[in-house]
C-alpha cells in the first residue's frame, strides 16, 4: 500500500462526484443546449431570410381543366389527401391522383405558384397539384417575363408589343422586350410608354412602363443575372419605401426609425440611470430604504413591457403631449401634434423600460471600483464629487457601457409598447429630415419589430409577406448585432484607455 | 520541546490589555526637536470598541518617524486619523485633538478638504487612478483648480524626479498609469503624494505589497525625502523601521509604549517590553 498516511489509513480514491467530472459534463451540456437553440434559431431565420430575394423559376402549367397557371414556384410540398378531396375530383383526375398515391407512399405532390396579375385573377397564389397538369403541360417558356410593379403586385406574361403614345414601336416578344430593356423604367420612365403582354389566359394586358419597378425573363437568367437581380432587390429593400402593404419594396423608414428610436432611448436612459445609481451607491446612506429602492428597481425589470406602453401612452402621449398641444399647438386642435404617439414618446417609454438594466449595471460597476482608489483621491484633498467625476466614473465606465449595451439590445427588440406610443404600419416621413427643425420628435415612425408583426399577422397577402418576415427578422438581428458591436468596440477602446494593458 | 520562558514584564502588558492607560516612555532626545504634528490625548473607538487610548505623540519636522507594533495595535488607525480618513467610516467616536503646524485637526470649523491638501498619503496597496501618469501626479493640483499646463508639467517632473521615477517613465507620461509595474505604481503614488508639497507625508505600510527590489527602491526614496519632508510611516517590518527612520514609536493595544530615537530604541530601549517585541519574543 503506497498511499498510507501517518495514521496508517489508506487514502480512499476521490469519487467521481468529488472530482467534479459529472459537473463538467452537466455544465457543458447546459451550454451546448443553449447554444444549439440560439444557433438553430439564427440559422433558420438566416436560411429562410436570405433566399427571399433569389429569383425563382417561372412555371407555365397547363391543367387538364383548361386553366393555365403561370408564375414563380414559391413552395413545393407533399400532402396526404382525404376522401372528400378525392371524391370532389372528376373521374379522370381522380384516376391519376390515385395512380400517384399508389406510387408515392400515399402522398400527392403540389406546388404553390405565385400567379400574380391580381387585377385579372383576383388571387396572388394558386396551388397546382401535379396530377392536374395535362401531359406535357409543364413548361418553362423562354419569353415568360416577371414584372414587379408599383401596385397590384407582380405580373407574369409574355410580351407582344411595345407602345409609345398608343403606337406600336416594337412587335413580337424579342423586339418588345429589347425596347423595354433599352429604356428607363419606374419613375424615371417617360410618359406614354406601354408594354403589352399576353397573360396565361390569353388576354392582352397593357402595362405602363412607369409602373414597372423591375422586369426580367425568369427562365433566361444565368448565374450572374440572378446574382445581380438578388443584389438589386436587396438594395431596394434597404433603401426604398415599402409598397403593397409592406409586402413589396423596401424597409428603409423602418431601419431608420429603429436606429433613431434606439439611439434616442440610449441617450435618454444612460444619464438618468447613471445618476440614479450614483446617488443610490455613492451618496445615499445604505439601509433598509436603499434596499427597498433596489428591490423595487429590480422588480421594475419584471413588469410586462405592454404595461410600460400603456403608461407611456397615458402619461407621455396624452398627459404631457396633450398639455404641450394645448399650450403651443392650440390652433391645430383637435388634431394632435404631440398628443399622440411619436418617436420621442416611444424613446422615453423604452428608456423607462430599460432604466432598471442601466441602474443595476451601473451600481455593480460602481461597487467594483476599489475603495483604495476612492481613499487615494480623498487623501489628495478631493471632494466627493471630484472623486466620483475623476476617479470613480472613468473606472466604472466599461461597466456602465455594458449596461447601456444590454439596454440597447433590450430596447431594439421591443415591440409591444411601441404599438401604443407611435410605431405605425406606414410612415414614409422620417423623424429626421432636411426640413426645419430637422428633428421631428412628434412624428410617428416605422420600426422593424413592429414591421415583422405587421407582415406576419396583419398582411392581406400573407403568402407574399411570409418570406419578408424572415428577411426583416434577419435585418433586425443584424442591426442589433451592429449596434452592439459598435458599443462593444467603444467600450474596449475606453477600457484600454482607462485600465491600461497590464491587468 | 524547549520549555517556554515566562512572559516577561507581565504587569505593564496586562495593564495595557485591561485597557488601563499607561503613559508612554518618551526619550528626552525628542525635546530638542521642532514638532510639526502633535497628537494630544487622542482616543478613537469603532462603535463600542476602543482602538486608541490617550495617544500622545509629537512628530518632529523634517524627520522620518516610524510606528511599529503588532497587528491590530492601532498604528494604521492613528495614521489614518492624522488626515481624517476615518471620517469616511460610519460609527467612529473621537476625543482629543491633533495639531498640524499649530492648526487644530479635529477642532470646530476645520475644513477637512483643506486639511488633507496639506498632507500626502501613501497606502499599503498602490492605488494609481485610472488616468495618465501625468494626470496621476498632478491630481492634487488639478482638483485644486490649477490649469496652467506649464506649471503642471513642471510639478510633474519635479515630483517624478523626487520619487526616482522620472528616468523610467518620462517618455510615456500620457500613457495609463495602470500599465506600470507594482513597484513603479507605488513610487508613482509617492510622487502623487509629494507633488503638492505636503507638510507631512503619511505612509501606511508602503512596501508590504512589494518585492524586495522594489522595497529597496522605496526605502532609498524615503531616505532621500528625509529633511525635505516630514514622514510618518507605519510598518510591521522592524528592519525597515531601523533602516529608514530617525524616530520610532512602539505601539501596543492602542497605546504608545515607548517613543524615541530609532538607534536607541532598537539597541537600548528603556522598557523591557520594547526589547521583547523587537527581539521577537512576543507580538
Amino acid at each position: 500500500m503506497a498511499n498510507l498516511n501517518s495514521l496508517g489509513y489508506s487514502r480512499p480514491a476521490a469519487s467521481m462526484l468529488a472530482r467534479g467530472e459529472p459537473m463538467v459534463w452537466l455544465t457543458g451540456a447546459g451550454l451546448v443546449v443553449g447554444l444549439l437553440m440560439v444557433v438553430s434559431l439564427v440559422a433558420f431565420v438566416f436560411l429562410r431570410g436570405a433566399v427571399t430575394f433569389w429569383p425563382a423559376t417561372v412555371l407555365r402549367a397547363e391543367l387538364t381543366s383548361g386553366i393555365v397557371a403561370q408564375g414563380e414556384v414559391t413552395r413545393t410540398e407533399s400532402f396526404t389527401p382525404d376522401a372528400s378531396f378525392l371524391s370532389a375530383l372528376n373521374a379522370a383526375d381522380r384516376d391519376r391522383a390515385e395512380q400517384e398515391i399508389k406510387h408515392g407512399h400515399g402522398e400527392l405532390k403540389r406546388r404553390l405558384v405565385r400567379i400574380g396579375n391580381f387585377e385579372i385573377t383576383g388571387e396572388h397564389f394558386m396551388w397546382v397539384e401535379d396530377f392536374r397538369i395535362a401531359p406535357g403541360g409543364e413548361k418553362y417558356p423562354e419569353w415568360l417575363v416577371v414584372l414587379e410593379r408599383m401596385s397590384w403586385g407582380r405580373f407574369y406574361g409574355t410580351p407582344v408589343a411595345y407602345l409609345a403614345n398608343g403606337e406600336v414601336v416594337a412587335d413580337g416578344p424579342a423586339a418588345a422586350w429589347a425596347a423595354f430593356e433599352a429604356g428607363d423604367r419606374g419613375e424615371h420612365a417617360a410618359e406614354g410608354l406601354v408594354l403589352r403582354l399576353v397573360t396565361s389566359g390569353g388576354q392582352l394586358s397593357d402595362i405602363e412602363v412607369s409602373e414597372i419597378v423591375r422586369g426580367y425573363r425568369g427562365n433566361d437568367l444565368d448565374w450572374a443575372d440572378k446574382l445581380s437581380l438578388y443584389v438589386s432587390r436587396w438594395h431596394e429593400y434597404l433603401t426604398a419605401e415599402p409598397r403593397e402593404a409592406n409586402s413589396e419594396g423596401g424597409v428603409f423608414p423602418a431601419i431608420f426609425g429603429t436606429i433613431v428610436m434606439t439611439l434616442g432611448m440610449t441617450i435618454l436612459v444612460v444619464p438618468f440611470g447613471v445618476m440614479a445609481a450614483l446617488y443610490l451607491r455613492e451618496y445615499a446612506r445604505q439601509g433598509w430604504l436603499t434596499s427597498v429602492v433596489r428591490i423595487s428597481i429590480n422588480n421594475l425589470a419584471g413588469v410586462p413591457s405592454i404595461v410600460f406602453g400603456v403608461f407611456g401612452m397615458g402619461f407621455f402621449s396624452y398627459l404631457v403631449g396633450g398639455s404641450i398641444d394645448a399650450i403651443f399647438f392650440a390652433d391645430k386642435l383637435p388634431n394632435p401634434t404631440f398628443g399622440t404617439g411619436g418617436i420621442m414618446w416611444a424613446s422615453l417609454t423604452l428608456a423607462l423600460l430599460t432604466l432598471p438594466v442601466v441602474i443595476v449595471a451601473t451600481e455593480e460597476a460602481l461597487a467594483a471600483v476599489p475603495s483604495s482608489m476612492r481613499e487615494g483621491s480623498f487623501a489628495c484633498g478631493a471632494t466627493k464629487w471630484q472623486t466620483i467625476q475623476r476617479v470613480v466614473l472613468p473606472r466604472a465606465l466599461p461597466g456602465i457601457m455594458t449596461g447601456a449595451i444590454l439596454a440597447m439590445a433590450r430596447g431594439a427588440g421591443e415591440v409591444a409598447p411601441l404599438m401604443l406610443v407611435g410605431a405605425v404600419k406606414l410612415a414614409p416621413e422620417l423623424p429626421l429630415d432636411m426640413t426645419f427643425p430637422f428633428f421631428h420628435p412628434e412624428r410617428s415612425f416605422m420600426h422593424l419589430g413592429f414591421h415583422i408583426y405587421d407582415l406576419g399577422f396583419q398582411s392581406q397577402n400573407s403568402e407574399a409577406a411570409k418570406p419578408m418576415v424572415f428577411t426583416t427578422t434577419m435585418l433586425l438581428m443584424g442591426i442589433v448585432l451592429f449596434l452592439n458591436a459598435a458599443a462593444i468596440w467603444l467600450r474596449s477602446r475606453l477600457t484600454r484607455k482607462f485600465s491600461g494593458s497590464k491587468f | 520541546m524547549e520549555e517556554l520562558q515566562a512572559p516577561p514584564a507581565m504587569d505593564r502588558l496586562s495593564a495595557l490589555a485591561a485597557g488601563t492607560v499607561v503613559p508612554a516612555e518618551i526619550h528626552p532626545e525628542l525635546q530638542d526637536e521642532e514638532m510639526i504634528l502633535e497628537v494630544a490625548d487622542f482616543n478613537l473607538s469603532y462603535g463600542s470598541k476602543q482602538v486608541l487610548f490617550d495617544v500622545n505623540l509629537p512628530v518632529p519636522r523634517g524627520k522620518v518617524t516610524a510606528l511599529i507594533g503588532p497587528s491590530g495595535c492601532g498604528k494604521s488607525t492613528l495614521l489614518r486619523s492624522v488626515n481624517r480618513m476615518n471620517d469616511l467610516i460610519d460609527n467612529v467616536t473621537i476625543t482629543g485633538d491633533m495639531s498640524l503646524g499649530g492648526d487644530t485637526v479635529y477642532g470646530r470649523g476645520v475644513d477637512v478638504i483643506e486639511l488633507r491638501r496639506r498632507m500626502g498619503m501613501v497606502f499599503q496597496k498602490s492605488n494609481p487612478f485610472p488616468m495618465s501618469i501625468r494626470d496621476n501626479v498632478t491630481y492634487a493640483l488639478q482638483i485644486n483648480g490649477e490649469r496652467n499646463r506649464a506649471v503642471l508639467n513642471e510639478v510633474c517632473e519635479t515630483a517624478l524626479r523626487g520619487a526616482a521615477l522620472w528616468d523610467e517613465v518620462h517618455d510615456r507620461l500620457d500613457e495609463s498609469a495602470l500599465g506600470m509595474s507594482g513597484g513603479q505604481q507605488q513610487r508613482l503614488c509617492i510622487a502623487r503624494a509629494i507633488a503638492a508639497e505636503p507638510e507631512v507625508l503619511l505612509m501606511d505600510e508602503p512596501c508590504s505589497a512589494l518585492d524586495p527590489i522594489a522595497t529597496t527602491r522605496v526605502e532609498e526614496l524615503i531616505l532621500k525625502l528625509r529633511g525635505d519632508y516630514t514622514v510618518l510611516i507605519v510598518t510591521h517590518n522592524m528592519q525597515q523601521a531601523s533602516r529608514v527612520s530617525d524616530y520610532t514609536a512602539f505601539m501596543y493595544l492602542g497605546q504608545v509604549v515607548e517613543y524615541g530615537p530609532t538607534a536607541k530604541l532598537f539597541t537600548n530601549p528603556l522598557l523591557k517590553e520594547t526589547e521583547d517585541y523587537i527581539t521577537g519574543r512576543f507580538g
